[in-house]
Protein backbone atom coordinates (compact mmCIF):
# COMPACT_ATOMS: atom_id res chain seq x y z
CA UNK A 1 0.00 0.00 0.00
CA UNK A 2 3.00 2.57 0.65
CA UNK A 3 4.47 1.41 -2.54
CA UNK A 4 1.10 2.86 -4.29
CA UNK A 5 0.88 5.72 -2.46
CA UNK A 6 4.75 6.98 -2.67
CA UNK A 7 4.39 6.21 -6.46
CA UNK A 8 1.28 8.37 -6.76
CA UNK A 9 2.66 11.04 -4.94
CA UNK A 10 6.20 11.09 -6.57
CA UNK A 11 3.99 11.10 -10.26
CA UNK A 12 1.69 14.09 -8.92
CA UNK A 13 5.08 16.18 -8.64
CA UNK A 14 5.88 15.69 -12.04
CA UNK A 15 2.58 16.47 -12.88
CA UNK A 16 2.23 19.64 -10.66
CA UNK A 17 5.62 20.53 -12.23
CA UNK A 18 4.92 19.62 -16.18
CA UNK A 19 1.27 21.40 -15.41
CA UNK A 20 3.49 24.58 -14.56
CA UNK A 21 6.34 24.84 -17.17
CA UNK A 22 4.42 22.57 -19.90
CA UNK A 23 7.53 21.92 -21.17
CA UNK A 24 7.88 18.88 -22.28
CA UNK A 25 4.06 18.20 -22.92
CA UNK A 26 3.88 20.73 -25.57
CA UNK A 27 7.65 20.60 -27.12
CA UNK A 28 6.53 16.55 -27.97
CA UNK A 29 3.30 17.83 -28.78
CA UNK A 30 4.68 20.29 -31.38
CA UNK A 31 7.44 17.60 -32.75
CA UNK A 32 4.90 14.75 -33.56
CA UNK A 33 2.66 17.00 -35.58
CA UNK A 34 6.00 18.51 -37.23
CA UNK A 35 7.38 14.69 -38.19
CA UNK A 36 3.17 14.32 -39.73
CA UNK A 37 4.23 17.36 -41.77
CA UNK A 38 7.70 15.77 -43.16
CA UNK A 39 6.38 12.51 -43.80
CA UNK A 40 3.75 14.11 -46.16
CA UNK A 41 5.99 16.29 -47.74
CA UNK A 42 8.76 13.26 -48.41
CA UNK A 43 6.30 10.74 -49.03
CA UNK A 44 3.67 12.54 -51.02
CA UNK A 45 1.43 9.02 -51.37
CA UNK A 46 -2.10 8.58 -52.87
CA UNK A 47 -4.11 7.64 -49.70
CA UNK A 48 -4.42 3.71 -50.36
CA UNK A 49 -0.69 3.35 -50.23
CA UNK A 50 -0.50 5.66 -47.16
CA UNK A 51 -3.10 3.16 -45.26
CA UNK A 52 -0.17 0.36 -45.96
CA UNK A 53 2.45 2.30 -44.27
CA UNK A 54 0.29 4.12 -41.76
CA UNK A 55 1.57 1.77 -38.81
CA UNK A 56 5.42 2.35 -39.40
CA UNK A 57 4.70 6.20 -39.92
CA UNK A 58 3.01 6.61 -36.65
CA UNK A 59 5.70 4.30 -35.03
CA UNK A 60 8.57 6.72 -36.15
CA UNK A 61 6.80 9.83 -34.83
CA UNK A 62 5.86 7.76 -31.61
CA UNK A 63 9.68 6.58 -31.59
CA UNK A 64 11.02 9.80 -31.92
CA UNK A 65 8.59 12.14 -30.10
CA UNK A 66 8.96 9.65 -27.19
CA UNK A 67 12.82 9.67 -26.90
CA UNK A 68 12.57 13.58 -27.05
CA UNK A 69 10.03 13.19 -24.00
CA UNK A 70 12.67 10.43 -22.48
CA UNK A 71 15.88 12.75 -22.33
CA UNK A 72 13.88 15.12 -20.43
CA UNK A 73 12.37 13.36 -18.01
CA UNK A 74 15.24 13.58 -15.61
CA UNK A 75 15.79 16.82 -16.35
CA UNK A 76 13.44 18.34 -13.42
CA UNK A 77 15.82 16.31 -11.08
CA UNK A 78 19.31 17.04 -12.47
CA UNK A 79 18.59 20.87 -11.58
CA UNK A 80 19.23 22.04 -7.89
CA UNK A 81 20.39 18.35 -6.80
CA UNK A 82 16.68 17.36 -6.59
CA UNK A 83 17.97 13.46 -7.42
CA UNK A 84 20.05 13.71 -4.69
CA UNK A 85 17.57 14.80 -2.15
CA UNK A 86 15.02 12.17 -3.26
CA UNK A 87 17.46 9.43 -2.95
CA UNK A 88 18.15 10.73 0.63
CA UNK A 89 14.38 10.57 1.13
CA UNK A 90 13.09 7.19 2.84
CA UNK A 91 11.55 6.36 -1.03
CA UNK A 92 11.23 3.33 -2.43
CA UNK A 93 13.07 2.86 -5.86
CA UNK A 94 10.72 1.01 -7.44
CA UNK A 95 7.97 3.78 -7.10
CA UNK A 96 10.69 6.30 -7.63
CA UNK A 97 10.63 3.89 -11.25
CA UNK A 98 7.04 3.31 -11.37
CA UNK A 99 6.40 7.13 -11.03
CA UNK A 100 8.84 8.24 -13.72
CA UNK A 101 7.12 5.31 -16.32
CA UNK A 102 3.82 6.65 -15.57
CA UNK A 103 4.30 10.32 -16.16
CA UNK A 104 6.16 9.75 -19.12
CA UNK A 105 3.59 7.49 -20.42
CA UNK A 106 0.51 9.95 -19.66
CA UNK A 107 3.07 12.36 -21.61
CA UNK A 108 3.29 9.78 -24.70
CA UNK A 109 -0.87 8.81 -24.37
CA UNK A 110 -1.71 12.48 -24.69
CA UNK A 111 0.76 13.32 -27.41
CA UNK A 112 -0.56 9.99 -29.45
CA UNK A 113 -4.24 11.02 -28.67
CA UNK A 114 -3.55 14.04 -30.98
CA UNK A 115 -1.33 12.53 -33.93
CA UNK A 116 -3.38 9.71 -34.49
CA UNK A 117 -6.85 11.54 -35.35
CA UNK A 118 -4.66 13.99 -37.11
CA UNK A 119 -3.12 11.47 -38.97
CA UNK A 120 -6.18 10.18 -40.09
CA UNK A 121 -7.32 13.88 -40.80
CA UNK A 122 -3.75 14.78 -42.72
CA UNK A 123 -3.57 12.10 -45.26
CA UNK A 124 -7.41 11.36 -46.04
CA UNK A 125 -7.64 7.61 -44.46
CA UNK A 126 -10.43 5.57 -44.57
CA UNK A 127 -11.70 3.29 -41.27
CA UNK A 128 -12.14 5.38 -38.71
CA UNK A 129 -13.69 2.66 -36.69
CA UNK A 130 -10.93 1.14 -36.34
CA UNK A 131 -8.99 3.65 -34.31
CA UNK A 132 -10.34 2.95 -30.43
CA UNK A 133 -8.27 -0.71 -31.61
CA UNK A 134 -5.33 0.49 -32.68
CA UNK A 135 -4.96 2.87 -30.33
CA UNK A 136 -5.31 0.45 -27.64
CA UNK A 137 -1.71 -1.49 -29.24
CA UNK A 138 -0.43 1.63 -29.53
CA UNK A 139 -0.95 2.30 -25.85
CA UNK A 140 0.54 -1.51 -24.97
CA UNK A 141 3.27 -0.27 -27.22
CA UNK A 142 4.34 2.12 -25.00
CA UNK A 143 3.76 1.04 -22.23
CA UNK A 144 6.66 -1.21 -23.19
CA UNK A 145 8.42 2.15 -24.50
CA UNK A 146 8.25 4.09 -21.60
CA UNK A 147 9.20 1.34 -18.98
CA UNK A 148 12.47 0.68 -20.71
CA UNK A 149 12.86 4.22 -22.33
CA UNK A 150 12.54 5.44 -17.93
CA UNK A 151 15.40 2.58 -17.32
CA UNK A 152 17.79 3.77 -20.07
CA UNK A 153 17.15 7.25 -19.08
CA UNK A 154 18.46 6.43 -15.76
CA UNK A 155 21.45 4.79 -17.06
CA UNK A 156 22.58 7.15 -19.33
CA UNK A 157 21.63 10.19 -16.79
CA UNK A 158 25.70 11.15 -16.23
CA UNK A 159 27.24 10.15 -19.09
CA UNK A 160 28.56 12.61 -21.67
CA UNK A 161 26.45 13.17 -24.68
CA UNK A 162 23.64 11.26 -22.95
CA UNK A 163 20.57 12.48 -25.29
CA UNK A 164 22.92 10.41 -28.59
CA UNK A 165 23.37 7.74 -26.11
CA UNK A 166 19.99 6.93 -25.16
CA UNK A 167 18.56 6.33 -28.53
CA UNK A 168 21.56 4.26 -29.08
CA UNK A 169 21.21 1.76 -26.32
CA UNK A 170 17.09 1.87 -26.26
CA UNK A 171 16.08 1.12 -29.80
CA UNK A 172 17.91 -2.16 -30.46
CA UNK A 173 16.47 -3.45 -27.35
CA UNK A 174 13.21 -2.02 -28.18
CA UNK A 175 12.83 -4.03 -31.94
CA UNK A 176 10.44 -6.79 -30.10
CA UNK A 177 7.80 -3.91 -29.27
CA UNK A 178 8.36 -2.07 -32.70
CA UNK A 179 7.96 -5.37 -34.84
CA UNK A 180 5.07 -6.61 -32.18
CA UNK A 181 2.91 -3.29 -32.40
CA UNK A 182 3.31 -2.44 -36.44
CA UNK A 183 2.28 -6.05 -37.04
CA UNK A 184 -1.05 -5.74 -35.12
CA UNK A 185 -1.74 -2.27 -36.39
CA UNK A 186 -1.17 -4.00 -39.84
CA UNK A 187 -3.70 -6.53 -39.71
CA UNK A 188 -6.47 -4.78 -37.62
CA UNK A 189 -5.94 -2.19 -40.41
CA UNK A 190 -5.95 -4.94 -43.43
CA UNK A 191 -8.43 -7.56 -41.71
CA UNK A 192 -10.46 -5.13 -39.42
CA UNK A 193 -9.24 -7.23 -36.12
CA UNK A 194 -6.64 -8.88 -34.42
CA UNK A 195 -6.87 -12.12 -35.73
CA UNK A 196 -3.60 -14.02 -36.57
CA UNK A 197 -1.82 -11.01 -34.78
CA UNK A 198 -2.91 -12.26 -31.01
CA UNK A 199 0.58 -14.26 -31.32
CA UNK A 200 2.18 -10.55 -31.38
CA UNK A 201 0.01 -8.86 -28.61
CA UNK A 202 0.80 -11.74 -26.18
CA UNK A 203 4.15 -10.75 -26.98
CA UNK A 204 3.92 -6.99 -26.51
CA UNK A 205 2.08 -7.84 -23.28
CA UNK A 206 4.92 -10.17 -22.17
CA UNK A 207 7.81 -7.39 -22.90
CA UNK A 208 5.88 -4.93 -20.74
CA UNK A 209 5.38 -7.22 -17.63
CA UNK A 210 9.15 -8.60 -18.11
CA UNK A 211 10.66 -5.12 -17.86
CA UNK A 212 7.82 -3.34 -15.37
CA UNK A 213 9.19 -6.15 -12.91
CA UNK A 214 12.81 -5.69 -14.09
CA UNK A 215 12.75 -2.09 -13.65
CA UNK A 216 11.18 -2.60 -10.26
CA UNK A 217 13.62 -4.75 -8.79
CA UNK A 218 16.42 -2.76 -10.47
CA UNK A 219 15.80 0.71 -10.41
CA UNK A 220 17.98 0.96 -7.19
CA UNK A 221 21.32 -0.25 -8.65
CA UNK A 222 20.67 1.75 -12.06
CA UNK A 223 19.79 5.32 -10.21
CA UNK A 224 21.92 4.68 -6.77
CA UNK A 225 25.53 7.58 -7.09
CA UNK B 1 47.71 -23.37 -28.36
CA UNK B 2 44.61 -21.53 -29.64
CA UNK B 3 46.87 -20.63 -32.53
CA UNK B 4 48.08 -24.33 -33.00
CA UNK B 5 44.84 -25.98 -32.63
CA UNK B 6 43.25 -23.36 -35.58
CA UNK B 7 46.23 -24.11 -37.57
CA UNK B 8 45.20 -27.64 -37.69
CA UNK B 9 41.46 -27.27 -37.92
CA UNK B 10 41.61 -24.91 -40.49
CA UNK B 11 44.02 -27.01 -42.32
CA UNK B 12 42.01 -29.77 -41.63
CA UNK B 13 38.76 -27.82 -42.84
CA UNK B 14 40.19 -26.24 -45.93
CA UNK B 15 42.50 -28.89 -47.07
CA UNK B 16 41.90 -32.21 -46.07
CA UNK B 17 37.82 -32.07 -45.38
CA UNK B 18 35.88 -33.13 -48.82
CA UNK B 19 33.80 -30.10 -50.64
CA UNK B 20 29.92 -29.93 -49.78
CA UNK B 21 28.30 -32.08 -52.18
CA UNK B 22 25.46 -28.95 -52.86
CA UNK B 23 27.72 -25.86 -52.70
CA UNK B 24 31.19 -26.89 -53.31
CA UNK B 25 34.27 -25.05 -51.98
CA UNK B 26 32.25 -22.06 -50.53
CA UNK B 27 30.78 -24.36 -47.43
CA UNK B 28 33.61 -24.56 -46.42
CA UNK B 29 33.27 -21.21 -44.59
CA UNK B 30 31.32 -22.85 -42.32
CA UNK B 31 34.45 -23.88 -40.31
CA UNK B 32 34.92 -20.50 -39.48
CA UNK B 33 31.24 -19.28 -39.48
CA UNK B 34 30.04 -21.63 -37.17
CA UNK B 35 32.62 -21.55 -34.62
CA UNK B 36 33.18 -17.76 -34.37
CA UNK B 37 29.45 -17.03 -33.65
CA UNK B 38 29.35 -19.81 -30.92
CA UNK B 39 32.39 -18.06 -29.35
CA UNK B 40 30.44 -14.67 -29.85
CA UNK B 41 27.09 -16.43 -27.68
CA UNK B 42 29.24 -17.88 -25.47
CA UNK B 43 31.16 -14.35 -24.38
CA UNK B 44 27.33 -12.75 -24.53
CA UNK B 45 26.73 -15.62 -22.12
CA UNK B 46 29.53 -14.21 -19.75
CA UNK B 47 28.72 -10.80 -20.15
CA UNK B 48 25.19 -12.14 -18.17
CA UNK B 49 27.32 -13.61 -15.66
CA UNK B 50 29.79 -11.05 -15.06
CA UNK B 51 27.14 -8.50 -15.09
CA UNK B 52 24.67 -10.76 -12.67
CA UNK B 53 27.69 -11.48 -10.42
CA UNK B 54 28.93 -7.59 -10.15
CA UNK B 55 24.94 -6.39 -9.12
CA UNK B 56 25.54 -9.10 -6.55
CA UNK B 57 28.71 -9.04 -5.13
CA UNK B 58 30.20 -6.13 -5.93
CA UNK B 59 33.47 -6.88 -7.30
CA UNK B 60 35.70 -5.55 -9.33
CA UNK B 61 36.74 -8.64 -10.97
CA UNK B 62 33.10 -9.18 -12.50
CA UNK B 63 32.72 -6.12 -13.91
CA UNK B 64 36.11 -6.63 -15.50
CA UNK B 65 35.04 -10.02 -16.62
CA UNK B 66 31.95 -8.46 -18.08
CA UNK B 67 33.63 -5.60 -19.55
CA UNK B 68 36.14 -8.00 -21.51
CA UNK B 69 33.60 -10.45 -22.87
CA UNK B 70 31.78 -7.76 -24.12
CA UNK B 71 34.38 -6.49 -26.01
CA UNK B 72 35.36 -9.93 -27.53
CA UNK B 73 31.98 -10.93 -28.19
CA UNK B 74 31.64 -7.72 -30.28
CA UNK B 75 34.38 -8.97 -32.54
CA UNK B 76 33.12 -12.19 -32.86
CA UNK B 77 29.81 -11.10 -33.91
CA UNK B 78 31.69 -8.92 -36.07
CA UNK B 79 33.31 -11.56 -38.05
CA UNK B 80 30.58 -14.12 -37.77
CA UNK B 81 28.75 -11.67 -40.14
CA UNK B 82 31.73 -10.61 -42.37
CA UNK B 83 32.05 -14.31 -43.07
CA UNK B 84 28.62 -15.10 -43.19
CA UNK B 85 28.50 -12.44 -45.77
CA UNK B 86 31.11 -13.93 -48.08
CA UNK B 87 29.64 -16.96 -47.79
CA UNK B 88 25.92 -15.00 -49.24
CA UNK B 89 27.06 -13.52 -51.78
CA UNK B 90 27.76 -16.76 -53.70
CA UNK B 91 24.94 -19.44 -52.22
CA UNK B 92 22.34 -16.61 -51.99
CA UNK B 93 22.79 -14.18 -54.30
CA UNK B 94 23.54 -11.17 -51.92
CA UNK B 95 25.90 -10.10 -49.21
CA UNK B 96 23.13 -9.49 -46.25
CA UNK B 97 19.10 -10.33 -46.36
CA UNK B 98 16.90 -9.50 -43.63
CA UNK B 99 15.96 -13.25 -42.43
CA UNK B 100 15.86 -13.36 -39.12
CA UNK B 101 18.75 -14.89 -38.12
CA UNK B 102 21.01 -12.65 -39.86
CA UNK B 103 19.01 -9.89 -38.25
CA UNK B 104 18.85 -11.21 -34.15
CA UNK B 105 23.23 -11.14 -35.02
CA UNK B 106 23.42 -7.54 -36.25
CA UNK B 107 20.97 -6.72 -33.14
CA UNK B 108 22.74 -8.29 -30.91
CA UNK B 109 25.95 -6.41 -32.34
CA UNK B 110 24.27 -2.94 -31.50
CA UNK B 111 23.28 -3.83 -28.63
CA UNK B 112 26.63 -4.37 -27.76
CA UNK B 113 28.25 -1.77 -29.16
CA UNK B 114 25.60 0.53 -27.45
CA UNK B 115 26.84 -1.46 -24.27
CA UNK B 116 30.73 -0.59 -25.14
CA UNK B 117 29.83 2.93 -25.86
CA UNK B 118 27.88 3.50 -22.77
CA UNK B 119 30.69 2.51 -21.03
CA UNK B 120 33.11 4.68 -22.66
CA UNK B 121 31.48 7.52 -22.15
CA UNK B 122 30.39 7.43 -18.41
CA UNK B 123 33.77 9.09 -16.57
CA UNK B 124 33.04 7.36 -12.98
CA UNK B 125 34.41 4.19 -12.81
CA UNK B 126 32.15 2.43 -10.30
CA UNK B 127 29.03 4.71 -12.11
CA UNK B 128 29.45 3.11 -15.43
CA UNK B 129 30.21 -0.30 -13.73
CA UNK B 130 27.07 -0.38 -11.90
CA UNK B 131 24.82 0.52 -15.11
CA UNK B 132 26.93 -0.95 -17.50
CA UNK B 133 25.79 -4.03 -15.48
CA UNK B 134 22.06 -3.03 -15.36
CA UNK B 135 22.63 -2.60 -19.33
CA UNK B 136 23.91 -6.26 -19.78
CA UNK B 137 21.25 -8.02 -17.54
CA UNK B 138 18.52 -6.31 -19.47
CA UNK B 139 19.94 -6.88 -22.97
CA UNK B 140 20.62 -10.53 -22.06
CA UNK B 141 17.04 -10.77 -21.23
CA UNK B 142 15.85 -9.02 -24.31
CA UNK B 143 17.46 -11.79 -26.84
CA UNK B 144 14.65 -14.23 -26.29
CA UNK B 145 11.98 -11.74 -26.76
CA UNK B 146 14.04 -10.19 -29.80
CA UNK B 147 14.78 -13.77 -31.53
CA UNK B 148 10.61 -15.00 -31.09
CA UNK B 149 9.58 -11.53 -32.79
CA UNK B 150 12.21 -11.71 -35.44
CA UNK B 151 11.55 -15.05 -36.01
CA UNK B 152 8.39 -14.83 -36.20
CA UNK B 153 8.79 -11.56 -39.02
CA UNK B 154 11.05 -13.83 -40.99
CA UNK B 155 12.61 -16.95 -41.94
CA UNK B 156 15.28 -17.64 -45.12
CA UNK B 157 18.28 -19.19 -43.14
CA UNK B 158 19.22 -22.96 -43.35
CA UNK B 159 18.31 -24.45 -40.26
CA UNK B 160 20.57 -25.39 -38.13
CA UNK B 161 23.23 -27.73 -39.32
CA UNK B 162 24.38 -30.23 -36.77
CA UNK B 163 22.01 -29.31 -33.64
CA UNK B 164 18.32 -30.13 -34.34
CA UNK B 165 15.44 -32.05 -32.84
CA UNK B 166 14.48 -35.39 -33.35
CA UNK B 167 18.01 -36.52 -34.70
CA UNK B 168 21.33 -36.99 -33.34
CA UNK B 169 23.90 -34.77 -34.13
CA UNK B 170 25.87 -37.52 -35.91
CA UNK B 171 23.04 -38.12 -38.08
CA UNK B 172 22.90 -34.91 -39.83
CA UNK B 173 26.59 -34.59 -41.25
CA UNK B 174 29.23 -36.49 -42.42
CA UNK B 175 32.47 -37.76 -39.87
CA UNK B 176 34.92 -35.96 -42.55
CA UNK B 177 33.40 -32.66 -42.43
CA UNK B 178 32.14 -33.08 -38.68
CA UNK B 179 35.62 -33.83 -37.17
CA UNK B 180 37.45 -30.24 -38.40
CA UNK B 181 34.28 -28.06 -37.41
CA UNK B 182 34.72 -29.97 -34.16
CA UNK B 183 38.24 -28.59 -34.01
CA UNK B 184 37.82 -25.81 -34.89
CA UNK B 185 35.02 -24.88 -32.48
CA UNK B 186 37.48 -25.82 -29.69
CA UNK B 187 40.00 -23.80 -31.23
CA UNK B 188 37.73 -21.37 -31.63
CA UNK B 189 36.79 -21.67 -28.32
CA UNK B 190 40.63 -21.87 -26.89
CA UNK B 191 40.86 -18.53 -29.03
CA UNK B 192 37.90 -16.89 -27.04
CA UNK B 193 39.56 -17.57 -23.69
CA UNK B 194 43.03 -16.41 -24.85
CA UNK B 195 41.75 -12.78 -25.90
CA UNK B 196 39.25 -12.85 -23.14
CA UNK B 197 42.09 -13.30 -20.32
CA UNK B 198 44.60 -10.92 -21.99
CA UNK B 199 41.95 -8.13 -22.08
CA UNK B 200 40.94 -9.14 -18.26
CA UNK B 201 44.69 -8.82 -17.71
CA UNK B 202 44.50 -5.51 -18.81
CA UNK B 203 41.43 -4.20 -17.33
CA UNK B 204 43.34 -5.61 -14.01
CA UNK B 205 46.34 -3.25 -14.84
CA UNK B 206 44.38 -0.41 -15.40
CA UNK B 207 42.33 -0.66 -12.41
CA UNK B 208 45.47 -0.98 -10.14
CA UNK B 209 47.04 2.28 -12.41
CA UNK B 210 43.99 4.14 -11.07
CA UNK B 211 44.32 2.73 -7.82
CA UNK B 212 47.78 3.77 -7.58
CA UNK B 213 46.98 7.19 -9.13
CA UNK B 214 44.55 7.57 -6.02
CA UNK B 215 46.87 6.75 -3.66
CA UNK B 216 49.91 9.13 -4.84
CA UNK B 217 46.86 11.81 -5.11
CA UNK B 218 45.92 11.42 -1.34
Amino acid sequence: MEFVKQTLLLLWKDLLLELRRRDSLLTMFFFGTLLLFVFHFSFDLPPDRVAEMTPALLWLAFLFTGTLGLTQLFQVERENHCLEALLLSPLDRGALFLAKSCFNLLLMFLVEAVVMPLFWILFNLQGWNLLPQLFLVTLLGTVGFCVLGTIMSAITLRARARELLLPLVLFPLMIPVILATIRCMETIMSAGELGAAWSWLRLLLGFDIIFVTVGILMFDRVIES
Amino acid sequence: MALISIAIGLYWGLVIAPPDAYQGEVQRIMYLHLPSILAAYLSYFLVFIGSCMYLWKRERRDDILAHSAAEVGVLFTALTIIEGSIWGRPTWGVWWTWDARLTLTAILLLIYTGYLMLRSLIEDEDRAASVAAVLGVIGFLDIPLIHMSVYWWRTLHQPPSILQPNKAPWENIAWPLLIPLLINIAAFLLLLFYLLSLRYRLGEMRDQIRTRRLEQSV
